[in-house]
């Protein structure tokens, strides 16, 4: 509140003038009455043109223009609107350095009127941080020197009013140094907030030195609003009498966070202004202790919870398991089970009479088991085999019960786990793997006397195989043998025969002649058979081996041709060969091809008396195959013995009287000899019509 | 080969011990107008071979004493009866007697039953190439 300024009258000479001012500025007791003194005095001592005084009202307050004197009004927007809060202005840099400096007229930081500069004077104690700035708006470019006294003298002035604020002065001393001596913070404040009065441990937290650090004043300054504003909000409720709240506020010095209990009182002042009387007690370390106190009931909850989740966690696990597992207390009594456990030793729902004597029976089983533990002894573990009943059905069931003892951390015993197993399974598997040996000997003796029956069989046959290999050899060998004896004799008698035929042994009648000629014709049909059924005899016992060569199918028909022309001439047939297109050399056994021609032409020209015989020789690209047809238009054949005249002496007549001669083996060592070659002979016949013989046979032999 | 007597009709040696067999060809090829000795068994076929000096040998393979084949291994490696040519006769058709046959030496082979006739036409067939006169 500002005080009625006394009026000086005029100094006549610059040392009477500072005389009035020093003396003036003694009787001021407010910074805004020390600000308006200086301001007044300077354009009448110190030629200055317009002069501004800036600083803090109140302790702790906004640095503002407090007093002016000759501003335009644009100097005044300009002054309104600068704060020391920004540091970057240029009025800032000068409080922060605490050194004086002149803005020539183009580079002030204010508006300046005329081509003076602004001078900026820092104002407080000789080194101690400023309090407040002197502004002076020169006419010509030098400072007024007057300025410099000025600041020096109202410098200390204002330092006090920022200290001690605007009851410093006034105070009782005694009443001051009681209240100083109350170790917790008592302030005197407006409804506002604003410290009227604040003792010394108040004023350490809520009055910043002018000396003091940037970080002091930042936090004084957040001290200053949280309190202003609780005392604000407490003196706004209107509820009478005492108020209590806790606020947080920050140790200026060692910046810790302190806890404060605010006790408010709304008070009048002897002018009749409602104020409120504030006491702050530090509660920090309660606040602490009670902040510990809650962590470590929060710590102890969570432990507990911890706790009951490992508890249900083990539960869970132990249910989990398929076992019974039952833990009893070191006297043998249960204090937990799993649920398998349960269904063996706890009564079902709908149990009966029987069904609580099981359970009861149970118990006792259990309790005699676990007394093998409980008696004293050393044994860590004891396993046995019980017998418990399912007290739902009464069933015995047989189980391997394993218990161990929990020991503590002495070594003390804590608890005992027991541990069931179902032996009911393990028994019947037993007994299903004894039946399973059981049969699997059954098995191996008769798989063994399979064996040994095969192997017999094997040797058996294998006699046997040998022996008709001999049989073979010996059959062969004798057919050799009779074919050698049977030619020995019929070579004389077809020799002699021969020459009596010839005239050897004199000229012979006619009659001798013809009796001479059957004995020559008998004998070579004789010796026809014999040859055939040496063929076959060489053919079964693989002694007529392929001999392949390359040859071509029109020579070997030309050959056939020529050796059977004196038949054919006899016959009177038409004998035609008929040769097809693009004839490939063959790869084959020219000597077998040509007598399966031979004796299907041969056979062709023996059934049939007209018409004539062709023969075709025609190749396949497509599937390689030579084909050799004898077509006749003889006697034909029979469907019925079509497939019989390839057999072993058979002729569609094979009775003693039949018409035609012949062995009756010459298809068949056809179909032997084709078979050799890798092809096979063919009929077609139609009877009274003519029958079509073909030998089929791969150009190259096929590998097998 | 110089017939050592070249007035005289080719010598040609029978050898089987088969009687019949032996003395039907014998008396057949002296009809055909050749000389004939003979021989019943191995040995006497190499003794007459020697002795003789044949113009051919007609050598039947299943002989006592010593049989066809070895008699014409030794007249092959003899100097005296090298070059006389054999033609071997055997009763038995199975294949690989004429291999066997080739393989003593014998320069041609002929299965019996064979007609006199054949028998004559093949003598006179190797004597040909041979360069020996043959009369007809």
């Amino acid at each position: 509140m500002a005080s009625p300024v006394p009026v000086a009258p005029d100094p006549v000479t610059s040392a009477d003038a500072r005389l009035a001012l020093a003396e003036q500025l003694l009787a001021c007791d407010t910074a805004r009455a020390c600000a308006e003194a200086v301001v007044a005095w300077l354009p009448r001592h110190a030629q200055a043109v317009a002069s501004a005084c800036l600083a803090r009202e109140e302790p702790g307050g906004r640095m503002g223009c407090l007093a002016a004197k000759g501003l335009s009004d644009a100097q005044h927007t300009a002054l309104k609107a600068w704060s020391d809060d920004d540091v970057s202005h240029p009025l800032a840099d000068v409080l922060a350095q605490a050194a004086p400096r002149f803005f020539p007229s183009a580079r002030a930081p204010l508006p300046s009127p005329g081509p003076g500069g602004l001078l900026a004077v820092p104002l407080g104690r000789p080194g101690s941080p400023p309090v407040g700035l002197l502004l002076v708006w020169a006419s010509g470019p030098t400072p007024p020197p007057e300025v410099a006294w000025v600041a020096g003298s109202v410098g200390p002035f204002l330092a006090r009013q920022a200290t001690s604020g605007p009851l410093g002065a006034s105070g009782s001393a005694l009443f001051r140094r009681i209240i100083d001596a109350v170790t917790d913070p008592v302030l005197l404040t407006d409804l506002e907030g604003r410290p009227r009065l604040a003792n010394a441990r108040a004023e350490a937290l809520l009055v910043a030195h002018p000396d003091a650090s940037h970080g002091r004043r930042r936090a004084v300054h957040l001290n200053q609003r949280v309190f202003s504003t609780a005392v604000a909000s407490t003196a706004s409720g209107g509820v009478p009498g005492l108020s209590w709240r806790e606020i947080p506020l920050v140790d200026p010095v060692e910046g810790l966070d302190l806890l404060f209990e605010l006790v408010s009182t709304r008070v009048y002042e002897p002018d009749g202004r409602e104020a409120m009387v504030s006491v702050l007690r530090n509660v920090t370390d309660l606040g602490r202790a009670t902040q510990a106190l809650g962590e470590s009931y929060r710590r102890l909850r969570a432990t507990e919870r911890e706790a009951r989740s490992e508890r249900h966690r083990l539960d869970r696990v132990l249910d989990s398991v398929a076992d019974p597992i039952i833990l009893s207390d070191p006297s043998g009594g249960t204090v937990m089970m799993n649920e398998p456990a349960e269904k063996l030793f706890t009564l079902p729902l709908d149990g009966g009479r029987a069904a609580q004597r099981r359970v009861r029976t149970n118990h006792a089983t259990f309790a005699s088991f676990l007394a093998n533990l409980l008696d004293g002894g050393s044994n860590l573990r004891w396993r046995g085999q019980l017998s418990l009943m399912d007290p739902a059905s009464g069933d015995t069931l047989p189980v391997e019960a394993v218990a161990s003892k929990v020991l503590g951390d002495s070594g003390e015993l804590t608890g005992i786990v027991t541990l069931f197993r179902d032996r009911g399974e393990a028994l019947a598997k037993a007994r299903l793997l004894e039946r399973l040996k059981e049969v699997s000997t059954l098995l191996e003796a008769r798989v063994q006397v399979a064996t040994a029956e095969l192997a017999e069989q094997n040797e058996k046959l294998r006699r046997q195989a040998i022996q008709l290999e001999q049989a073979s050899a010996a059959k062969s060998q004798f057919l050799a043998n009779m074919s050698h004896e049977f030619r020995t004799p019929l070579n004389a008698i077809l020799g002699y025969t021969n020459m009596l035929l010839q005239g050897v042994s004199g000229e012979l009648t006619p009659p001798q002649k013809r009796n001479l000629a059957r004995i020559d014709s008998n004998g070579r049909h004789l010796l026809e058979v014999i040859n055939e059924i040496l063929d076959i005899t060489r053919i079964e016992a693989g002694r007529m081996p392929l001999h392949l060569s390359d040859f071509g199918i029109p020579e070997l028909l030309h050959e056939v041709m020529a050796e059977m022309d004196p038949i054919i001439a006899r016959s009177k047939l038409t004998v035609s060969t008929q040769l097809g297109a693009k004839l490939p050399p063959v790869h084959s056994d020219r000597q077998k091809v040509k007598q399966i021609v031979l004796n299907l032409l041969s056979n062709a020209l023996k059934f049939t008396h007209e018409g004539g015989v062709k023969v075709l020789a025609e190749y396949a690209p497509s599937t390689s195959m030579l084909t050799i047809c004898v077509e006749d238009s003889g006697i034909g054949i029979d469907p019925a013995y079509q497939q019989k005249i390839f057999e072993d002496f058979q002729q569609v007549d094979s009775s003693p009287t039949r018409a035609y001669g012949g062995t009756g083996l010459g298809l068949s060592i056809c179909r032997r000899l084709a078979d050799m070659l890798g092809g096979r002979v063919s009929l077609q016949s139609t009877p009274g019509q003519g029958s079509t013989f073909t030998l089929h046979f791969p150009r190259r032999p096929r590998r097998t | 080969m110089t017939n050592p007597s070249p007035n005289l009709k080719p010598l040609v040696l029978v050898v089987d011990d088969y009687d019949d067999a032996r003395e039907m060809y014998a008396e057949y090829l002296e009809f055909s107008g050749f000389r004939v000795a003979q021989a019943r068994n191995g040995q006497e076929a190499l003794d007459q071979a020697f002795a003789l000096t044949p113009d051919i040998i007609l050598m039947d393979l299943s002989l006592p004493i010593i049989d066809g084949w070895e008699a014409t291994r030794r007249l092959k490696n003899d100097d005296r009866t090298r070059a006389i040519p054999v033609v071997a006769l055997t009763g038995h058709a199975m294949t690989g007697q004429s291999d066997e046959a080739k393989g003593a030496g014998c320069d041609s082979f002929v299965t019996k039953p064979c007609l006199p006739d054949e028998l004559v036409a093949e003598v006179r067939h190797i004597l040909a190439q041979r360069g020996v006169a043959v009369s007809h």
